[in-house]
């Protein structure tokens, strides 16, 4: 048990508590409900093994559908977010993401915008596409994916604005 | 062999990727076809507790409005009893020499768990196996029809809400014999659409409509709301209408679940039937 282990079990354990108790159920204007719980996908470990990565995820997913009744949405939209997020660090980072993903959180800049942008929006995507799955309510699904999409990002970032280590 | 161990070592990310995918694609197309239990919901001890916490804090904020409910649904009760044929002495005691047909046996539960901004929508209660309730039990409150009991487990339970698209309920127009089906296109959480009644039914807007008295689940005449709008096809005999809800499904905390207790007797004599 490291502190790493340590750190994400708790993060874990967190966020789905409060996406439980208090994002679920935020209902702005009848619809729009955020879940900043894909942070602990967006703040997982680099160095570490991909395997088990998928397995935290896909778990994460499990646990949000339990509590929720929605059967595999939020699963397969964890796994799909955790399986392309390498190629999203690449492609917001530069190769280098290994580098600076050290100490991300440290202040907020541009890569970090478009890294959780894109992942917030696949993430949404495929929930709310998965959630709904009826081609009747293409605008409601296109109007849920945006409107959610923007009430997480901020959310996330007031989150990771909070907990960012201070300054030494 | 050896190309494919080296396959599957190169591949092993991917392969586990599609594999995960394939069992939660599963576990999501479960949800979709009609009636089927799911494999994981919430009624479990881990998510029955938290929102059971959960529930006894936030419920305080609607004391009122539940003690302004039950006032008004003793009163009611008061009224049926005060005018009941059954009473005879002025203790108002009920006779015990009229037998009354026990058809349907009645549990209160408190609902921990509310949805309705979905296009499916599940409810979790407080009560499950140990409490005497069962799969596919009739759910109502005060004002009339909530759902359905979908999944038990030993201390909770879910339940389907009228709100969900894969909801069919049996109804018919007050005082007549027209029978439809109620069901919901999912986007107005304050209106259930009520479909299959053929031309011939005389309609008025505000007539109320309740649940017939062809489903094994609710008793008859369960209020479900009242005529809102009736729409008409050329190509089809029967009407589509709109019911606007009795009940304000994003405001409800406790419900009363319906047993039928000569189910099991249906049931059996049907499948009888069938089989000769």
């Amino acid at each position: 048990m490291n502190n790493t282990t340590v750190l994400n079990t708790l993060r874990f354990i967190v966020l789905v508590f409060f996406q439980v108790t208090v994002f679920n159920n935020i209902h702005f204007f009848g619809f729009i409900t955020p879940y900043p719980y894909i942070l602990f996908i967006l703040l997982y470990p680099l160095n570490v093994n991909r395997h088990l990565f998928l397995i935290f995820s896909f778990l994460l997913g499990l646990v949000l559908d339990i509590f929720n009744n929605s059967g595999g949405v939020h699963t397969t939209a964890c796994i799909t977010l955790a399986f392309v997020r390498q190629n999203l660090l690449k492609m917001s980072f530069g190769y280098s993401y290994e580098f600076h993903m050290m100490r991300i959180t440290d202040k907020i800049s541009s890569e970090l915008v478009t890294y959780v942008v894109t992942s917030v929006l696949i993430h949404h995507t495929v929930l709310i596409v998965l959630e709904i799955f009826n081609l009747h309510f293409i605008w409601e699904i296109l109007l849920r994916i945006i409107t959610s999409s923007i009430f997480s990002i901020l959310l996330i970032f007031l989150i990771i604005g909070l907990i960012k280590s201070p300054r030494r | 062999m050896q190309q494919i161990i080296y396959f599957i070592s190169k591949n092993s990310t991917k392969l586990l990727f599609l594999l995960l995918l394939v069992v939660s694609l599963y576990l999501t197309t479960q949800t979709h076809s009609y009636h089927q239990s799911q494999m994981f919901h919430s009624a479990n001890v881990v998510s029955g507790t938290v929102y059971e916490k959960t529930n006894n804090i936030t419920e305080y904020l609607h004391l009122k409005d539940e003690n302004n409910r039950l006032a008004e649904e003793n009163a009611r009760m008061k009224q049926i009893l005060y005018n009941s044929a059954l009473i005879v002495d002025s203790t108002f005691a009920v006779n015990p020499s009229i037998r009354i047909a026990q058809d349907y046996k009645l549990f209160h539960a408190k609902i921990i768990k509310n949805s309705f901004f979905k296009k499916d929508n599940y409810l979790t209660i407080k009560g499950g196996k140990l409490n005497g309730i069962k799969k596919d039990m009739g759910v109502i409150n005060s004002n009339g029809v909530i759902g359905i009991v979908e999944n038990v487990s030993n201390h909770y339970a879910t339940i389907q809400s009228i709100l969900n698209t894969h909801t069919k309920i049996s109804a018919k127009i007050s005082n007549t014999d027209h029978f439809g089906t109620i069901t919901w296109d999912g986007k107005n959480t304050g209106y259930v659409q009520l479909v299959d009644i053929p031309k011939l039914a005389a309609l008025h807007k505000g007539d109320s409509i309740v649940t017939g008295g062809i489903s094994t689940i609710f008793p008859e005449n369960v209020p479900v709301g009242l005529v809102d709008k009736v729409y008409t096809s050329k190509n089809s005999n029967f009407y589509t209408i709109s019911v606007r809800l009795f009940n304000d499904m994003t405001n409800i905390s406790s419900v009363y679940l319906i047993e039928n207790v000569h189910i099991k007797e249906i049931l059996e004599l049907e499948e009888e039937t069938i089989n000769e």
